[in-house]
């Protein structure tokens, strides 16, 4: 792999740039892989590297209906924490955090991850009182959370005016995440897919699944794509939103609804607010990139669809939201909005799993996977490898369903 | 002050008897009224506006429009707000406006001397290096240079916003010649029509034209057609206003940039048509070639706005540089202002003759480019090239006016989901198909010559209208000059020796062609991987003037043709809109209602602390008195209920009314437990499942009569609920007759507990026999209390002996004081939910959100009679038995008192074995100080707890480990004696 740095950015500025090379290959596409994996996301490229770093498994490659990284890691509020409720879920996202702070040098690509912080805005309560007990199960697993004054809240977050004494929801306390963290999202998809390639991971883009195919006795054999058959050991599925549309050409149903999800960002600004800002009693939430944009999210669309559409109404709540604590926004301006599709579990909590069809793997109902991609990668690579769970996403396993035994993950729907 | 000396004498919408003073960078000068800021600039001869994104390279006014890619200032004072086009700020007197970058000048922009390092930062430069130690050590430097204005710092104090639904047959976005027409037809025949369009006056692109129409000018014409529309009473015009979002359905977002009413700042509308007809005209495109970012390098249409409609001089000595026709007649314009034109470089062979006639003496130099521009803070000369011989040549001038072809402007077009064609004749992307009832006209739709754009709107507003059932109507086509047809000849990047590094494809993100080319040679070749590596199309303007350009360089490199690439997803807002426009008016109060009982304001006055309690209810959490500490006043109500008398006001419950035939068996399914052999005149406790098996909620229906139930539910819950037992009524049993009507603040409750709530009430005036015998627990009996009619139920959620006083909200607060009334010698004490904590906790009485978190089961919580085993089926029955059909171990609710009996332990904190840091066995689900006990109570769900009453459990809080004995749970009255007394 060509190496990144100062020093060789340097030597190739001397060249006018024209000596680097491809961040990743375009093979030609063969006729048999060991692993397929269908999705070149955030969660499909982990896979693929740590099946390659982990597990020795290179016959492998990454099928992409259109560009790499262009699905919800392309759309996403790139909050990455660890504030979870479960003890199911809080070490699979400990794990994860402490993977994304050493994945820059890991992968040799500056995903900008910037540990900055979260600060929780509490208005009820009942939220007071759950977060707290969140605070006290995460520490369990090595998590942070610290409860914050008011005062000091707002000293942190200078154009948090809103939400005084008089106000319709006065704002009553708060908690800090330290462990909370943002980061470019492109840049993992990026890092990942030429971390992959480096270790002989085939990425082929353009190269929509069209079919699930199994043989007489019922295992996976391969995938029809649009350039062709392809077959393959394994094939594992990480296509977020449209997981229960591919696996329906194999007949598999799976226990997932999709929603639709919409984010925005303002203008670029000057520095403004360092920390991520979530005010879960109103259900929005913001930070500020550092091209200066505040990336604002809301809540999702309660009606199922598979639209990247905006509900203007849905839209507005969150624009409203926003305004209650943050009045001096109001002429800041709407640069760009966007929505994507999500899976959701039954019980709001991931599926990293095999499935009744032996060789067949899936990773989906990731609802804020952003933050979960290394360890999902990693725990996915694990079970494609051993053909056995990972400890960390052994809860995850679609066995649960069997006797509805939900995580109930009331954490995953704060974004 | 500086005087206008780059202003014409005459011509132009100015109005010269209005002076305006405004300032810019600290700078004061004159302008007038009609102008926009950069109009102003410009007649004041300032050509330095900004400084860009990333190299901090001078740069000045390119448009004229929303389009404009290079100067952004930030306004000042009242006006306070972050970026905003110096070309749709309009003058005002007292304006203050700064650029949004240059430090501390723009003239002296310190970091300008990112322009040296410029090869070594190239597109995605910081993906290759600040990864040691780690990004965030580096990151607070780089943020404090990047990012565009400041934010302001406070909410505009004068004004508010608004915003409105509106409906419509005909929308007609742009009041340009297609718009305007569009819309006379469309409102002639009938159709409400509104005509929205983002213009300070109407008529688009002929505003900064010299044609005529009808034998008019165009500005007469313009006037007449709006006369004629605001006379009609089913037109709506909406000018200054910007459509930024098209929704599905029709539903098209629109800002109102100046509503006349006063004090109020922006309006929104949503707009629902039933036809939409964009009329949104196109927007030029630079060209790419070395140093295409200088001050006085400026759109072709941009200069023809400025001279004809501002009538100022952007320049002395001008060079056009084009690839089509449309900069032909901007040159006419020009020299009849008085600008000099040296050459028109066209790198086309061969222009038409039409386009050599209208040039007239001008040099034409075809087949030529311009390499480069010469100067520093202003364009002094440019660096012709021929493409045959590649020998350079300098022209000096001061303006080099560019034009790289016509965009229709698709942006609303693509955000409905309907799809773009690449037309080889016009080298741009073109409307394809529609799939919401919307229709594209005029140069939005490809058609670039006036005569054509001025019949196809009047088809395309009498079409729209008939597809609303209105009749067509005649208007007639007005006449205009032929014109010859637009020709362009693609050049999507200048050819040249001179470096691709100053060649801007994004001005205003300071992306260059060699960005562009760097991106394809790593492999980030796909459209929108070059859009996200290079940033290029993602700042304010949106690629507006620059966009395509990227497509073409990609093609260029890549020999791959246009329509194969494609365009980068058009996301809404068409242009930055205000988040105080979106929001409308509003906030606070108006954005989360306040749920008032008719109690609230008695409670207040009472000195109750009030909080929200789900459902945006506010409850009174406690009544204070002087001096009283939270836990004395909370022991004080508590300790009043326990041994004497006390109050709640219990109106937020939930209630609903729930008749009809098939009533019973609606109850009997939702609930859990039997119902059917309810008798008229008593109630039961029951609770709900989701489909899923999970507890929804909990609560006591009454039998009022033959099929007539009233349920009450939990107050944060009754929503839910609501929903709940519609979607089974109408998904799953369609054919079953019941009726539901929510009547949660219909009638209102005072809930009178305590062991001598009996005497109490047997003193108040009422036909109701309140001995045991005659009204036992669980009974409901109706009669008049104080002369009000009311439903009595005797139930209990506080363990004592409690009569639940119903009545209607609007005798509610009567009652509640004259209870008082009588009361108060008795010790009657109002009591809040703090205090109706602790006594249920005592009690053992579940409560939803703490011991049914979701995951909890009725038999988990010791409540196994409550599965009816006599049903066929409730809804949840055959998850539960799925999920109970392995064994496995469950939470099980259990008591625990901690071993030091005085130590209040968190709500929610975890159990774990023996306290380890390690994954939990259960967690505290309430925790209160018992004043039956006098000593702190806890209840738990833990892991096979109530095999293991007796033994020790261990709290884990962050720092210490608390152990405490596992207990049953209840802490009071276990038998229930009190309260069924």
């Amino acid at each position: 792999m060509q190496n990144y740095s100062v020093f060789s950015l340097a030597r190739n500025a001397l060249s006018n740039h024209q000596n680097w090379r491809q961040a990743w290959r375009s093979p030609p596409l063969k006729k048999h892989y060991d692993v397929l994996i269908i999705g070149a996301g955030g969660h499909g490229l982990a896979t693929a590297y740590y099946l390659a770093k982990n597990h020795g498994i290179q016959n492998v490659a990454v099928l992409e209906k259109g560009w790499l990284g262009g699905g919800n890691i392309a759309r996403n509020t790139v909050t990455i924490r660890s504030n979870y409720m479960r003890d199911e879920s809080i070490p699979f996202y400990v794990k994860s955090l402490e993977l994304y702070e050493k994945l820059s040098q890991e992968l040799n690509y500056n995903l900008m991850y910037s540990k900055r912080g979260m600060i929780d805005v509490v208005q009820t309560y009942p939220k007071l009182r759950e977060l707290k007990r969140r605070m006290l199960a995460m520490h369990l697993h090595g998590s942070t959370y610290e409860p914050i004054g008011v005062s000091e809240l707002r000293r942190r977050i200078s154009p948090l005016t809103g939400g005084d004494l008089e106000s319709r929801l006065p704002i009553i306390g708060g908690m800090v995440h330290t462990d909370a963290a943002v980061c470019r999202h492109d840049a993992v998809a990026w890092g990942y897919a030429r971390g992959a390639d480096d270790r002989g991971v085939e990425i082929h883009q353009n190269t929509g699944v069209q079919k699930l195919l199994r043989g007489s006795d019922g295992s996976i054999t391969g995938v029809v794509t649009d350039r062709g058959k392809i077959t393959a050991n394994k094939v594992a599925l990480s296509v977020s939103g449209h997981t229960t549309t591919v696996a329906e050409t194999i007949g598999l149903r799976l226990p997932l609804r999709t929603f639709n999800l919409t984010a925005f960002v303002s203008e670029p600004l000057k520095p403004l607010i360092d920390v991520i800002v979530n005010c879960p009693d109103l259900g929005v939430y913001l930070s500020q990139s550092d091209k200066g944009e505040l990336v604002i999210g809301g809540a999702p669309d309660s009606g199922q669809s598979f639209r990247r559409d905006i509900k203007q109404n849905v839209f507005e709540e969150s624009v409203r939201s926003m305004l209650e604590l943050f009045p001096s926004f109001k002429r800041v301006k709407l640069l760009r909005q966007w929505g994507g599709a999500l899976d959701i579990a039954h019980d709001a909590t991931p599926i990293i799993s095999k499935t009744d069809i032996p060789g067949l793997f899936v990773s989906a109902g990731w609802w804020g996977g952003f933050k979960a991609i290394p360890a999902g990668g990693l725990t996915l690579a694990h079970l494609i490898a051993n053909n056995e769970q990972h400890p960390l996403s052994e809860p995850f396993s679609l066995k649960r369903f069997d006797h509805l035994d939900f995580v109930l993950e009331p954490a995953t729907t704060a974004h | 002050m500086t005087s206008q000396l780059r202003r014409l004498a005459s011509g132009g919408d100015i109005d010269r008897s209005k002076i305006i003073r405004y300032e810019f960078n600290g700078t004061r000068y004159q302008g007038y009224e009609g102008d926009t800021l950069a109009s102003a600039l410009i007649a004041n001869g300032v050509s330095l506006t900004a400084r860009s994104f990333k190299y901090h390279r001078p740069r000045g006014i390119m448009g004229a429009g929303s389009e404009e890619p290079a100067s952004f200032v930030e306004l000042l004072d009242d006006d306070a707000s972050s970026s905003q086009p110096i070309t749709t700020v309009l003058l005002r007197e007292g304006l203050r406006a700064k650029s949004v970058s240059g430090w501390p000048s723009l003239k002296y922009d310190l970091l300008s001397i990112n322009q040296l390092i410029t090869r070594c930062i190239p597109a995605g430069f910081y993906y290759k290096t600040f990864k040691w130690p780690n990004w965030h050590f580096f990151e607070p430097s780089i943020r404090r240079i990047a990012g565009l204005a400041n934010a302001p710092k406070q909410a505009p104090t004068k004004g508010q916003y608004e915003s409105r639904n509106w409906f419509c047959d005909v929308l007609i976005i742009g009041a340009g010649p297609a718009g305007l027409t569009s819309a006379l037809t469309a409102a002639r025949s009938g159709a409400r029509t509104i005509l929205v369009d983002d213009g300070t006056n109407p008529g688009g692109g002929l505003l900064n034209r010299t044609d005529k129409v009808n034998d008019k000018n165009t500005s007469d014409w313009i006037t007449s057609i709006t006369d004629e529309l605001d006379s009609l009473s089913n037109v709506l015009r909406l000018q200054e206003s910007i459509a930024w979002a098209y929704r599905e359905q029709n539903l098209v977002v629109v800002t109102e940039r100046q509503p006349a009413a006063e004090l109020l700042l922006q309006r929104t509308w949503r707009i629902r048509a039933r036809q939409v007809i964009l009329a949104c005209g196109a927007i030029e495109r630079t060209l790419v070639f070395a140093n295409n970012d200088r001050p006085g390098v400026m759109l072709a249409s941009a200069v023809q706005a400025y001279v004809n409609r501002y009538a100022v001089l952007p320049g002395k000595r001008a060079v056009i540089f084009t690839n089509n026709d449309s900069a032909y007649p901007v040159a006419v314009d020009m020299i009849a202002a008085g600008i000099e034109i040296a050459s028109i470089i066209d790198s086309r062979t061969g222009p038409s003759n039409a386009m050599r006639e209208l040039a007239g003496d001008i040099e034409i130099l075809t087949n030529h480019i311009v390499a480069s521009t010469l100067g520093r803070q202003r364009v002094r000369a440019v660096v012709v090239q021929s493409n045959e011989t590649g020998n350079p040549r300098s022209i000096p001038c001061d303006l080099l006016c560019v034009s790289g072809g016509w965009n229709p402007t698709i942006h609303l077009f693509s955000q409905s989901r309907s799809t773009l064609r690449y037309n080889d004749d016009l080298a741009a992307f073109i409307p394809h198909e529609a799939v919401q009832a919307c229709e594209c006209v005029g140069a939005a739709a490809g058609e670039f010559e006036l005569g054509q754009i001025l019949a196809d709107g009047i088809k395309v507003g009498a079409r729209a209208a008939s597809d609303c059932g209105f009749k067509r109507v005649e208007t007639s086509v007005p006449s205009t000059a032929s014109s010859a047809p637009y020709s362009i000849e693609p050049l999507w990047q200048v050819n040249s020796s001179e470096t691709s590094a100053n060649a801007f494809v994004d001005i205003q993100n300071d992306v260059t062609l060699n960005d562009v080319h760097l991106a394809i040679r790593e492999g980030f070749g796909a459209i929108e991987h070059v859009k996200r590596y290079t940033t290029g199309g993602m700042g304010i303007d949106q690629g507006k003037t620059g966009g395509i350009n990227i497509v073409g360089a990609v093609a260029n490199r890549s020999n791959v043709a246009l329509r194969d690439i494609g365009t980068t997803t058009y996301r809404s807002p068409f242009a930055p809109i205000e988040f105080g426009a979106i929001a409308g008016g509003r906030e606070n109060s108006a954005l989360l209602p306040y749920r008032h009982t008719p109690m609230t304001q008695w409670n207040k006055d009472f000195g109750a602390t009030m909080y929200e309690s789900g459902a945006r209810w506010r409850r009174p959490g406690y009544y204070a008195k002087n001096g009283e500490t939270f836990q004395e006043t909370v022991n004080r109500e508590a300790l009043a209920t326990r041994t004497n008398l006390a109050v709640y006001d219990g109106s937020p419950l939930g209630k609903f009314d729930i008749c009809g035939p098939d009533a019973t068996k609606l109850i009997d399914i939702l609930y859990t437990n039997l119902f059917s052999n309810l008798k008229v005149g008593t109630g039961r406790y029951g609770m709900m499942l989701t489909e899923d098996g999970r507890i929804l909620d909990d609560g006591v229906t009454v039998k009022l009569g033959e099929n007539h139930y009233l349920m009450s539910t939990s107050t944060a819950n009754a929503e839910v609920v609501h929903r709940h037992i519609q979607h089974f009524l109408q998904i799953e049993r369609p054919k079953w007759n019941v009726w539901i009507t929510p009547i949660t603040t219909q009638w209102s409750n005072a809930t009178v507990c305590g062991p001598n709530a009996r005497e109490f009430l047997s003193r108040v005036e009422s036909d109701i026999d309140f001995s045991a015998d005659e009204f036992p627990f669980m009974a409901m009996r109706e009669g008049t209390i104080e002369g009000i009619e009311a439903r009595v139920f005797r139930v209990s959620f506080t363990g004592e002996l409690s009569f639940e006083i119903n009545v209607q909200s609007r005798f509610a607060l009567k009652l509640w004081e004259r209870l008082f009334e009588l009361g108060e010698p008795l010790g009657l004490t109002p009591i809040g939910s703090e205090a109706n904590h602790v006594l249920r906790v005592e009690k053992g009485f579940l409560s939803l959100g703490h011991e049914v978190d979701g995951t909890a089961d009725p038999y988990d919580l010791g409540m196994s009679w409550i599965m009816s085993k006599k049903k066929v089926d409730y809804i949840g029955k055959r998850a539960v038995e799925i999920r109970r059909s392995v064994e496995s171990p469950r939470r099980e609710l259990v008591g625990l008192l901690t071993d030091d009996p005085s130590r209040l332990v968190t709500e929610g904190a975890p159990l774990t074995p023996s306290g380890r840091l390690e994954a939990s066995e259960g967690f505290v689900t309430a925790s209160v100080w018992s004043v039956a006990s006098s000593r702190s109570v806890a209840l738990a769900l833990l892991t096979n707890g109530r095999s293991r009453i007796g033994q020790t459990a261990h709290i884990r809080l962050k720092g210490e480990i608390v152990p405490a004995t596992i207990t049953q749970p209840c802490f009071y009255d276990a038998d229930s004696l009190r309260m069924k007394n």
